[in-house]
């Protein structure tokens, strides 16, 4: 009987060599209570969390926890139903209009995740003729909606503008609509898409420009709305795409668009229509999270000082982080030896953050990838730098007369 | 200039010589993922540039079919005889 599993004997033998090298499986963490938003308790020990994607720490918002609290008592815990059946209460239609409201567009789809809203958006927009331009470097979530359209799928080199022009001038001629998918922030390297460029090859070009904002949300942009509003193309953008569970600390996807055809979306889109609703208690802090963003502008300039402060301190002890200042700042490493060493060291001494290992990167290079919150302190944020000195000392990345 | 898939296999073949990781000896029956250890990322990089030095896009779902070097000059001429 031929097995059906033998097709993890690669995930097993690389998954054994790295519990082997490291002492422990990296992608089993468990955090065992959160302590505050950048505290958590990891093996019975406190433990800075620099890789958790809440930037702006709304999970713990008292505002948001109330809510929630107050939602499960009045609604009870969950809607049992889809979006188009008997899943939708008053809550979903008003984080809806709050969330259009707040970018400022016609209506919004609010999904159960940030994946299901990418999957969602990008199989139901394109059609069979029609030609879907994805940057090269795109979130899982996207390639995945690209592989449930019936739709021609091109790829262009990651943040090149001139690239996409370049592939979307070879279709001249053809038929079919253009979506071209970008995101604001890349998740894995923090790199920040040139959006402003995108938008002009989108103009010139007659296409449809959709951007997934998960990592820029809440984060870029005078009101938080990402790269665009950052960028000043908000108008150029057809869809954006983005999730509750980074900045706003909960969970659930949207889309935000002006066409009005968005209403026929719903009725198109499998992973809006077969999957239950979020239910109450999600809805209601998500709205209350929202409102703690909206109010508190402040947090964005935090997490940016924050951000610069650490990533000054990756350069100054010699790491090979990313260019950009961004919230998501990555550690390039050279080979998978020193990176497993490397981030085992960190949470024995007290810092976690994402281990990235190839395919997942984009350059066949392993990362260890932070995420910055606005409320790390600024004494936190040192000492990660200096655990990250050590623990670069102790795995041979870091060289101690330099360091 | 019309290319020919013996044209195409050819130069895909010359621009995989150029990565040392690649084996000598390979033709164009060679199957590109097991034969010379390309995952799909590397698939698709490296398709990415046969695209720019032949002015074609390959779409990703036409991938899926493809095995060896020989597939992928197949496919290659006959998207450039459709365009
Ligand atoms: C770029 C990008 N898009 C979408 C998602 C999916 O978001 P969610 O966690 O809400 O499913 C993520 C996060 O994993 C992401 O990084």
């Amino acid at each position: 009987m031929t097995s059906l599993f033998a097709k993890f004997n690669g995930t097993a033998s690389a998954l054994g060599a790295l519990v082997e090298a490291g002492g422990r499986n990296p992608f089993g963490v468990v955090i065992e209570k959160p302590l505050s938003s950048t505290v958590g308790l990891i093996e019975g020990r406190e433990t800075l969390l620099f890789g958790t994607n809440n930037y702006l720490g709304l999970s713990q918002s008292a505002r948001a926890i109330k809510a929630a609290q107050d939602a499960v008592a009045h609604y009870g815990v969950g809607t049992t139903g889809s979006r188009i059946a008997n899943g939708t209460q008053s809550l979903h239609r008003k984080l809806e209009t709050q969330i259009a409201a707040y970018f400022k567009r016609r209506d919004a789809m609010v999904f159960s995740t940030g994946y299901q809203a990418n999957l969602g958006m990008i199989s139901t927009l394109v059609g069979k003729d029609d030609y879907l331009i994805l940057d090269a470097d795109s979130h899982a979530s996207i390639y995945d909606g690209s592989r449930l359209s019936p739709a021609q799928v091109i790829r262009f080199r990651h943040n090149d503008a001139d690239d996409l022009h370049k592939r979307l001038k070879r279709l001249d001629g053809t038929p079919g609509a253009k979506l071209v998918v970008v995101e604001g922030i890349y998740s894995m390297t923090g790199n920040v898409a040139p959006i402003a460029e995108m938008a002009q090859v989108k103009r010139e070009t007659g296409s449809y420009l959709l951007v997934d904002e998960a990592h820029s949300f809440g984060v870029m942009g005078e009101r938080g709305l990402g790269v665009a509003e950052a960028a000043g193309v908000e108008a150029d953008v057809d869809f954006v795409v983005g999730t509750f569970s980074k900045s706003l600390g909960t969970v659930g996807g949207y889309c935000v668009s002006d066409h009005p055809e968005l209403e026929f979306v719903r009725l198109n889109c499998r992973p809006y229509m077969f999957t239950a609703s979020l239910p109450p208690e999600v809805i209601a802090a998500t709205m209350a999270a929202l409102q703690d963003m909206e109010a508190h502008p402040e947090l964005r300039t935090q997490l940016m000082d924050n951000a610069a402060r650490l990533h000054a301190g990756f350069h100054r002890i010699g790491l090979n982080a990313s260019r950009q200042v961004s919230p998501v700042i990555a550690v390039t490493l050279e080979e998978m030896g020193q990176a497993i060493v490397m981030w085992n060291r960190l949470l024995e001494l007290g810092v976690y953050v994402n281990l990235s290992v190839p395919p997942a990167t984009p350059d066949h290079r392993p990362l260890l990838r932070c995420s910055v919150m606005a409320t790390h302190t600024p004494a936190q944020i040192d000492q990660a730098i200096d655990i990250f000195r050590q623990a670069g000392l102790d795995a041979g990345v870091l060289n101690a007369s330099v360091a | 200039m019309s290319d020919t898939i013996e044209s195409v296999s050819a130069l895909i073949i010359e621009k995989l010589l150029a990565n040392p990781k690649v084996p000598r000896d390979i033709d164009g029956n060679c199957k590109i993922m097991e034969d010379l250890a390309f995952d799909s990322l590397a698939v698709m990089n490296f398709v990415m540039e046969v695209e720019d030095t032949l002015d074609v896009s390959v779409p990703l779902d036409k991938l899926a079919d493809i095995r060896t070097i020989n597939d992928l000059a197949a496919c290659i001429v006959d998207l450039k005889n459709k365009g």
